[in-house]
């Protein structure tokens, strides 16, 4: 799909928590020889999806520079939000002072949600509903102890300012693309702790699938090919199946890493095609061009795909920073951190 | 005994079939070896499925009518046969007995396993169902884990290297490369193997036979059945018998040898009035690399502790001594547990019939399926002749 109008991100920023743990580490207690990655983000005891989002989408507003009382929309995508009734969206537009008058609703798609959201502000933003639009992808994910899903489970967000005119924006959206089935690789039902998935169904048929349906399906719509774009996020579950997709589609090696961060941070499910995109702006040049396909369980994926302007790199985001301040924990701190024992 | 021939056969690709049900499985094979054998399939008059583990699994028992009606055949006798991982010997073994008594004269066998969609302790916990449930699965004792004190003992007793008995998983690999029906067609080195990860101790992953998803079929039929639809070239399944052993292996005198195996191959051999050196082609039921080894010796082409010596001297390869598992076997060709002794049959039909490609055995005339149900509590051999 195309917008009817210019729209582009204007401010953006990425939120990772202090905590590490290694997959070692992890391993180590589960007497296992995974490792998917080399560790992952751990929230610390006063931290969830919610405060993340807010830290990014705080960040988003300040690079752009606006008027919070100009913001129509706050849109948040996450499959953790702390209240299961009850939204983050009101908290985090609430907290940024862009109340009463905004659009402001929560958005679920397990890691695809993030994106969607980004779609939506996008396309409200483009019709002229709203002059800017906020959207945000968030997860402190959730595994079962021992479970494979715990190697790599991360937290983290991601949020971007879209706007409507051009010279505000340090990357214009060309394109978007979504493509989704009916495919139940990973879920989790109401009143149940953690989710449950499908081990190897949840490769081929899901992740697979989607991803390589989006990024074909936008390339034929906009008549773009691999060799066209300077860097290709994809969502990173692990380090493995973004570098494969890369492969299956023709991508080289050197167009994913720069927005591969899921060695360092693990999944953060709908932050983590996001956070992708936050490092490629945070080292992009003016004039290139970037793709963005996410993936959510369920299943679904989103292509986007941008160009940055003129504007890129005159500020950078609190990423850098926030990924090289770490505070390495072993799996008894973890358990605690990730609220795993009971204390009464 | 009225002699039976086997006129079509028939298989899907063994993998991670997400897209095809049991029974869509079942009916592909079915049908491909009813256009294989270019009958009508209204001759058929009745259909044995292989399966292990659809009750608990799928939910879904009663396969011989569900299958039989999937393939358009409602009306014909159909029944499951389940003997753990030799179901599908089992089936082909109750086939030829309905042919060879004279009451049917074209009959089809088929055998169908599905387990890449089921969750993984799912999977063993089905599988642990062929041991003894009161006196050994109580324990925790899963198949790896029983093999694994198979392998252990074997070791203790013959002095062997793990590295010695790794090597068959080596060389099927090497085998399922040109198997288009194949689940893993590449290469593995013997140093892959040995740090592939442990499962049971000293069982490495790739010295295990995978999970997957397949099914393959034959149609049999009586001499009399092939006066009326004649053809040139054709396999006879000239040996066909099944045995037993004490369930458990703990209750066994030794471990390092599988009785079920040798009588059941002595026998059907002796029905075929074939001598073991007579075999151009051999299927051995490799679940694990151990049994592999173990089965050359029990079928007298190596001596005790000696199994070994034939894989890492290339005797397996075809042009060797006694060419085995030539398709891939069990590890590398796939095992769909109640699917594989249809799958092994499927191969050295292939084989006899010169359509074995890369791997082809030249001038095979002679070849032997063995099929192990458990650790070998139930053991059902074939031996096929091309008959021209």
């Amino acid at each position: 799909m195309k917008f009817a109008a210019s729209v582009g991100i204007a401010g953006y920023d990425g939120y990772v928590p202090i905590y590490r743990i290694k997959c070692s580490e992890i391993a180590r207690v589960w007497g296992s020889q995974r490792a998917p990655i080399e560790e992952k983000s751990v929230p610390g005891l006063d931290e969830d999806s919610l405060t993340m989002a807010y830290e990014a989408a705080r960040g988003a507003l300040e690079m752009a520079g606006v008027n919070p009382r100009e913001v129509g929309a706050v849109l948040v995508g996450s499959e953790s939000p702390p209240y299961a009734v009850k939204p983050s969206a009101t908290v985090i537009a609430e907290a940024l002072g862009i109340t009463p008058e905004v659009v402001a609703i929560d958005m679920e798609f397990a890691c695809r949600a993030g994106t969607t959201a980004m779609i939506l502000a996008a396309g409200l933003v483009a019709s002229g509903a709203v002059k800017y639009g906020l959207a945000v992808g968030t997860d402190d994910a959730q595994a079962r102890p021992g479970d494979e899903l715990e190697y790599t489970a991360g937290a983290g967000a991601a949020a971007f300012l879209l706007s409507g005119r051009p010279d505000e924006c340090v990357a214009l959206i060309e394109h978007a693309y979504s493509y989704v089935t009916d495919t139940p690789d990973f879920w989790r039902r109401d009143g149940q702790r953690f989710p449950r998935h499908t081990f190897r169904f949840t490769g081929a048929p899901a992740y697979f699938r989607h991803v390589i349906g989006a990024a074909r399906g936008l390339m034929e719509e906009a008549g773009l090919k691999p060799g066209d774009f300077d860097y290709v996020v994809f969502h990173q579950p692990n380090v493995k199946f973004p570098l494969r997709a890369a492969r299956m589609l023709g991508f080289r090696e050197e167009q994913v890493r720069p927005g591969l961060l899921s060695g360092q941070i693990g999944n953060t499910y709908a932050a983590a095609s996001l956070l992708g995109l936050v490092r490629v702006l945070d080292v992009a040049k003016p004039g290139q061009r970037v793709l963005v396909v996410s993936f959510g369980s369920g299943a679904g994926s989103d292509a986007i795909s941008l160009v940055t302007t003129d504007r890129v790199g005159e500020r950078r985001s609190s990423l850098e920073r926030l990924l090289s301040r770490r505070v390495y924990i072993d799996y008894a701190r973890y358990v605690r951190l990730k609220k795993l024992i009971e204390v009464g | 005994m009225a002699r039976v021939f086997i006129i079509g056969a028939g298989a899907t690709r063994i993998g991670e079939h997400w897209d095809k049900s049991l029974r869509e499985l079942a009916t592909e094979a079915l049908l491909a070896a009813v256009r294989d054998a270019g009958v009508d399939k209204r001759d058929l008059e009745a259909v044995y499925v292989g399966n292990m583990s659809s009750g608990a699994l799928q939910g879904q028992e009663h396969l011989g009518s569900l299958i039989a009606t999937w393939a358009g055949l409602a009306g014909v006798a159909a029944f499951k046969v389940e003997a753990a991982c030799a179901s599908g010997g089992a089936a082909l073994h109750q086939a030829f007995l309905a042919v060879a008594s004279g009451c049917y004269d074209c009959v089809a066998v088929v055998g169908v396993e599905k387990m890449t969609d089921a969750l993984p302790h799912d999977v063993t916990a089905s599988l642990v169902t062929a041991e003894d449930q009161e006196y050994v699965a109580f324990t925790g004792a899963t198949f790896v884990g029983l093999n694994a004190l198979v392998y252990r003992a074997y070791m203790a007793k013959y002095g062997v290297e793990q590295e010695r008995v790794a090597e068959f998983a080596v060389h099927c690999h090497r085998m399922a490369v040109a198997n288009p029906y194949a689940q893993f067609r590449r290469e593995v080195s013997i140093e892959e193997v040995m740090s592939s990860p442990l499962i049971a101790d000293p069982i490495r992953l790739l010295e295990c036979a995978p999970v997957g998803d397949g099914a393959a079929a034959l149609v049999l039929c009586s001499e009399d059945y092939l006066r009326r639809n004649p053809r040139d070239e054709l396999v006879e399944i000239v040996g066909s018998a099944a045995a037993t052993d004490v369930f458990s292996v703990h209750e066994r005198r030794d471990m390092t040898t599988l009785a079920a195996s040798r009588r059941a191959a002595e026998a059907a051999l002796r029905q075929a009035r074939v001598e073991p050196r007579d075999v151009d082609v051999l299927e051995v039921h490799d679940a694990f690399t151990i049994l592999g080894v173990i089965t050359l010796e029990d079928l007298g082409y190596a001596g005790r502790g000696e199994g070994w010596r034939l894989v890492c001297e290339g005797e397996l390869e075809p042009g060797g001594r006694i060419p085995t598992n030539t398709m891939g076997g069990l590890k590398a060709r796939g095992h769909p547990v109640g699917a594989t002794g249809v799958y092994q049959a499927f191969d050295v039909v292939r084989q006899l019939r010169g359509e074995a490609g890369a791997n082809q055995v030249e001038g095979a005339e002679v070849g032997v399926a063995q099929n192990l149900g458990g650790v070998a509590g139930t053991a059902v051999v074939h031996v096929f002749r091309r008959v021209r």
